[in-house]
């Protein structure tokens, strides 16, 4: 009768076909598409045109100084929505039509992250061409460049899968959108839009130690050829360990989600 | 292995905290038939579906599905059997065809076999003209249709359906009883739960009745029917009252109910016999009408 007998998961194969699916999903939902990509836009705009005149960070203009905090900033809404798509999906019936059949389990997620990315890469360019013409002029080379989309493409990711687990534990789409204002707020509490050392004193150890000043520091030194020292490698270590602990526990509830 | 049954279950039980859900089932499916599962709300039959699809775990108790034990041959089982769930498992943001194709992919079809299979599924499942709209426009009666045919793209041995037409207009609702048919044709198991007696009863070859986590009668739907008498004598009177009395279609029993009926001094307005419907079945089996709900485990049939 069966035409196959399938009883082995194929985790590539499987995973293609839910990125497929997330990105169908993304192109249906127009609205949300667009919203999306244009509010990262218009958070550019916002924090240059609209506060640049105000700011004072030394000798650079504004507009290069905030650049790297816009991407992150951007960069961190965008993958916060992937909780949002999570929770909408597991509060459907066709999860548990996959997890009835030899899907890969972990596929379903994976495909969320892939669509996630892929908005985020067309949201992030825009968000650089949109600093480009407003005056940002960075003097990174090809491979400063070539880097900078690495660290990017490393930090949409490990956030995204951040997400899609919060997703997974939120119980309603509320709850898993309201995650997204901490992804928002977090670069403020960093050095990404004003210099560390012009925030309150007991403001200094918890902007130097969180994922975003690090990240933000690495983007700006690629970005005008200066000195990274550490931060690279913490930078690098913040978005591995993120997107390591998140794959464990994604697994682990996945898991136990069947009773 | 027994070859002649699809699914054995033994001494099934499952709890959720302190309710009882299953308390100890035990019934076989022979190939290529239909079983009913037929209870109230809250009985237990979800969660005899959840199990037996390898979605939730049993507390205690057997399950061999095509003679593959659910919990140490779980892959086995998920290949052998669908589930179409009592809400629509349809992807609402693809179109028709999108979510048969990615079922077909999933169900490990390859080239031009997935499109083979999936322009059949639309045909058989009257599709064809709704094939690209996006799902969210369907009609409840054609999710329903997309939903099994989801669940039939790879002709699966088994067909779990879980309140398959709860919520359908009763055109949709034939249409449906038809489809099962045919798949029951051509070797496909169905195992369905219903609180329709109706359903039961025009579909099923055997019905196992649950209540309040026991099954409380098996047999096919004539058996059934038999246990409570296989016809009823009905009166209507004059004052708008009815009065149903139970016969075996007997000289003696139809006698001794007419005695019955003309002891009292009412006039009557008409009087009939009827064949006993599975509603009398229920009602004697479990004391109260089919459809109720019972309030001790109401969350039971999620």
């Amino acid at each position: 009768m069966n035409l196959y007998e399938r009883t082995r998961p194929r985790p590539l194969h499987d995973s293609l076909v839910m990125t497929v699916r997330s990105m169908r999903h993304s192109f249906r939902e127009i609205d949300v598409l667009m919203i999306g990509i244009m509010m990262p836009v218009m958070l550019m705009l916002l924090m240059t045109v609209v506060f640049g005149g105000a700011m004072d960070v030394g000798a650079a203009d504004y507009v290069d100084y905030v650049v790297p905090g816009v991407l992150l900033l951007c960069a961190g809404y965008g993958a916060s929505l992937t909780a949002v798509s999570v929770t909408q999906d597991m509060a459907g019936g066709i999860v548990n039509r996959f997890r009835t059949m030899n899907v890969f389990p972990a596929a379903i997620l994976f495909g969320h992250v892939s669509a996630s990315l892929m908005r985020n890469i067309v949201s992030t360019a825009l968000v650089i061409a949109t600093a480009l013409l407003i005056g940002f002029r960075p003097s990174a080379g090809p491979v400063e460049w070539f880097a900078i989309a690495g660290l990017m493409l490393l930090f949409i990711v490990a956030l995204s899968w951040m997400s899609a687990v919060v997703g997974l534990i939120a119980n309603h789409v509320e709850t898993a959108s309201a995650f997204g204002f901490f992804f928002v707020f977090l670069p403020y509490l960093s050095g990404a839009f004003v210099p560390v050392h012009t925030l309150p004193s007991w403001l200094q150890p918890i902007a130097e130690h969180q994922p975003i000043t690090p990240i933000g520091e690495t983007l700006r030194g690629l970005l005008f050829r200066t000195t990274i020292e550490q931060y690279g490698w913490i930078a690098v270590t913040w978005c591995g360990g993120i997107l390591l602990v998140s794959a464990a526990v994604g697994a682990v509830l996945w898991r136990n989600r069947s009773g | 292995m027994d070859t002649d049954h699809i699914i054995e279950v033994s001494g099934l039980r499952k709890s959720f905290g302190a309710t009882r859900v299953l308390d100890g089932i035990d019934f076989t499916v022979e190939r290529s038939s239909v079983f009913a599962l037929l209870g109230p709300n809250g009985a237990g039959k979800t969660t005899t579906v959840h199990i037996l699809s390898t979605l939730i775990r049993p507390d205690g108790g057997t399950v061999r599905i095509d003679g593959h034990d659910v919990l140490r041959e779980a892959a086995a089982v998920r290949s052998t059997m669908s589930l179409t769930g009592q809400f629509a498992a349809v992807d609402d943001l693809l179109t028709g065809r999108e979510n048969l194709v990615m079922m077909a992919k999933l169900r490990q079809h390859r080239g031009a076999e997935v499109g083979r299979a999936v322009n059949a599924a639309l045909e058989r499942f009257d599709l064809v003209d709704a094939a690209d709209k996006v799902v969210q426009e369907y009609s409840g009666g054609m999710r329903r249709k997309l939903d099994i045919a989801m669940s039939v793209v790879n002709r699966p041995k088994l067909l779990f359906l879980d309140e398959p037409t709860t919520g359908l207009d009763p055109h949709s609702r034939r249409e449906a009883w038809t489809l099962v048919r045919e798949l029951v044709d051509e070797g496909t198991t169905v195992f369905l739960t219903t609180q329709y007696l109706d359903e039961a009863d025009h579909l099923a070859d055997r019905v196992a009745v649950l209540d309040r986590g026991r099954i409380v009668a098996e047999g096919s739907p004539d058996d059934l029917k038999q246990r409570v008498g296989s016809d009823r004598i009905e009166v209507d009177y004059e004052d708008g009252s009815t009065r149903s009395v139970a016969t075996d279609g007997s000289l003696a029993s139809m006698r001794h109910a007419l005695g019955l009926i003309e002891e009292e001094t009412r006039a009557v307005a008409a009087i009939r016999v009827r064949e006993a419907s599975l509603d009398d079945a229920f009602l004697a089996l479990t004391g109260k009408p089919a459809g109720s709900e019972t309030p001790t485990n109401t969350g039971a049939s999620r």
